[in-house]
């Protein structure tokens, strides 16, 4: 069995921590401030980091359970907490039905009468509800939760195979996933059309984070480390820079020979491309290649925030999600200037640190226990 | 009576050139306007004076209310045609009908090109397929289809994207079939008439304020008004014979 390690790298907490603010920025509509995000600068974006370190905590976490108590009671912690997060996507789903019967109520406009046939599912309540709590009807923005729902459902087993024989675990998802290529395999969605996350595709960025952690990290420390690697990596997130630029100088787009656009395009976003995979896979190499675990500068204070983010991180998701809807109807209802971009940002990430803050401190308080009993004067043992 | 004419010629001189261009509102976006790919065919229309266009679409390519069919952007278009060539007989003709997806626009093509035997065919989709999460490679495969169909009978093929709407921007998943309609253009070396970038502009820029609720039509009229004056830019520009390169290639 490989020996699952104990220390938390604060690596992961801070990465996640970052991806959690950027899927908060890209959430909200038509938003300034995501310009910083690295969607718009290649291929992949905040959800393969997201996924992939939630598989590596994942495993760290249920790994240690199932090789301490066994598959029984390993099963039944992530079936409680999958339960756990199918409780915050309904929540969150209400909040989102409250915004969309807002929307309803008060906007009117000539121009748009084919949109507002979105707002068409408020007249089936009974139909679109249910769907919603199948977690076959999702809003826009809100297919993240189902996904880490499913992923931690079909969980227990392939945990139990990557204990013991880790590469053929790994090889048995990358095998799922060129069959769902092959086959077009998903999971159907209402009123029409598929999850925009495939379950069956992104479970490979799940399962090779699970196998890093389980010492496959490890087993790649001396191959992460190589130049070429190293040089590989950077020559692709070059590439996708550049290819990232055409998009928004559509000029340079003529530049591109086009046997490299039919080759890489579309890029799927739904069935995990390979693009993204491996830009992905760049992105860590080269930042395993400059963060060592050990880097003091980690316990800076200027991470703090992020670390924090990273330690909650559904909670945090789930408020990044509230507050993007929050956020939008901040544009809509007061101004859309730039300005209040930039102040609904910074805001919107202020609340997350603090209630991530917020959220160590009952941790800690929980930690230290009921009080101890008052014992009478006078009996042994007086070092109240 | 002598002394007014020269000032008579001076006002024509300079309302001419005012007459024939857009208002200021619509000219912020004309830089927008891409016209990447030549529409030989209609070329040949214009030079043998008569060009016809048939305009498919949705929700968005129409407007309600008695006057809808000649404020919305198909009437305003012809309008805008008409004026910029003069001596040609231009007739647009439209096909728009509520929610329809690409696919269902496709499967009707046949018979609007039989019937109206284009020289241009004006096709906007992407919304209501956006609004129902129609499967990404039908929706490619659906504007492949109907641009081939198109060729097939004589016709250039201009496409348009959705609306931006940011009110509902959070609930319809626009993004992947504007960038998905964007590739089927570039691949089948169609000109794509980018209204959402366009509004995002006027959006941005504050010349339209899409967030206010209004049950008015005036705002929608001149919305309109704007798409049909910007699209015949495209249409003239990429139908003149040196037309033929690629704006990022000269």
């Amino acid at each position: 069995m490989a020996p699952v390690s104990t220390e938390r790298d604060l690596r992961l907490d801070l990465f996640r921590g970052l991806a959690l603010w950027l899927i908060f920025l890209d959430h909200i509509p038509s938003n300034a401030v995501s310009w910083i995000t690295i969607r718009n600068y290649g291929f992949s974006d905040a959800t393969e980091i997201f996924v992939f370190i939630s598989g590596y905590t994942a495993a760290f976490v249920y790994g240690r359970a199932m090789q301490e108590h066994g598959f029984i009671v390993a099963s039944a912690r992530l079936l409680k907490r999958a339960w756990q997060i199918y409780v915050a996507h309904v929540f969150l789903f209400a909040i989102y039905l409250a915004e969309i019967a807002y929307v309803a109520h008060s906007f009117d406009n000539p121009l748009y009468s084919e949109e507002m046939g979105v707002l068409d599912f408020l007249k089936s309540p009974d139909v679109t509800i249910i769907q919603a709590l199948l977690l076959k009807f999702k809003p826009v923005n809100m297919d993240v939760l189902p996904l880490y729902i499913v992923l931690l459902v079909g969980f227990a087993p392939v945990l139990w195979l990557l204990i013991r024989a880790p590469s053929l675990a790994l090889i048995a998802s990358a095998v799922l996933y060129a069959l769902m290529w092959g086959f077009a395999w998903n999971l159907p969605a209402y009123p029409s059309g598929n999850w925009v996350f495939n379950p069956f595709a992104w479970q490979l960025l799940f399962v090779f984070g699970a196998w890093c952690a389980l010492g496959g990290a490890r087993n790649l420390s001396r191959f992460l480390h190589s130049r070429v690697l190293v040089t590989l990596a950077t020559a692709y997130l070059a590439f996708a820079f550049c290819i990232a630029m055409t998009w928004y100088v559509p000029r340079l787009g003529t530049l591109v020979p086009k046997f490299v656009g039919e080759m890489l395009y579309p890029i799927d976003k739904t069935n995990l491309d390979v693009l993204r995979i491996l830009h992905f896979l760049s992105l860590a190499v080269i930042t395993v290649y400059f963060v060592p675990a050990d880097w003091p500068f980690l316990r800076l204070r200027v991470f703090r925030p992020l670390i924090i983010c990273g330690q909650h991180s559904l909670e945090i998701f789930c408020l990044g999600v509230f507050l993007s809807f929050a956020g939008h109807f901040v544009f809509t209802e007061v101004s859309n200037r730039v300005v209040v971009h930039v102040l609904v940002s910074v805001a919107g990430i202020a609340i997350m640190v603090g209630t991530a803050a917020l959220l160590s401190w009952y941790k800690r308080v929980e930690r230290q226990g009921p009080r101890p009993p008052i014992t009478k004067p006078g009996y042994a043992g007086d070092n109240t | 009576m002598m002394g007014r004419l020269p000032l008579l010629l001076a006002l024509t001189v300079l309302a001419g050139p005012a007459v024939a261009e857009h208002p200021a509102e619509c000219r912020v976006a004309e830089h927008l306007v891409e016209n990447s790919f030549p529409l030989p065919q209609v070329a040949r229309a214009i030079a043998a004076k008569k060009l016809t266009v048939l305009v498919v679409g949705a929700g968005s390519s129409m407007l309600p209310g008695p006057g809808g069919a000649k404020n919305a952007y198909p009437a305003r278009l012809q309008a805008a045609l008409s004026q910029k060539l003069p001596g040609v007989a231009v007739a647009v003709s439209t096909d728009v009908k509520l929610r329809r997806t690409a696919a269902q626009m496709a499967a009707a093509l046949p018979a609007d090109l039989a019937a109206a035997k284009p020289a241009l065919l004006v096709w906007q989709t992407g919304t209501v397929d956006a609004m129902q999460g129609v499967d990404q490679d039908q929706f490619a495969q659906a504007l492949d289809n109907g641009i081939n169909v198109a060729r097939a009978a004589g016709a250039d093929v201009v496409l348009i994207d959705a609306q931006y709407s940011p009110r509902t921007e959070s609930m319809i998943a626009l993004a992947n079939y504007t960038e998905n309609m964007r590739w089927v253009a570039v691949q089948q070396e169609v000109p794509l008439f980018d209204r959402f970038n366009i509004m995002k502009l006027w959006s941005d820029l504050g010349t339209f304020d899409f967030y206010s609720a209004t049950k008015k039509l005036d705002m929608a009229e001149r919305v309109h008004d704007c798409i049909g004056r910007l699209l015949s830019d495209l249409v003239v520009e990429a139908a003149k014979p040196d037309a033929a390169t690629p704006p990022g290639l000269q």
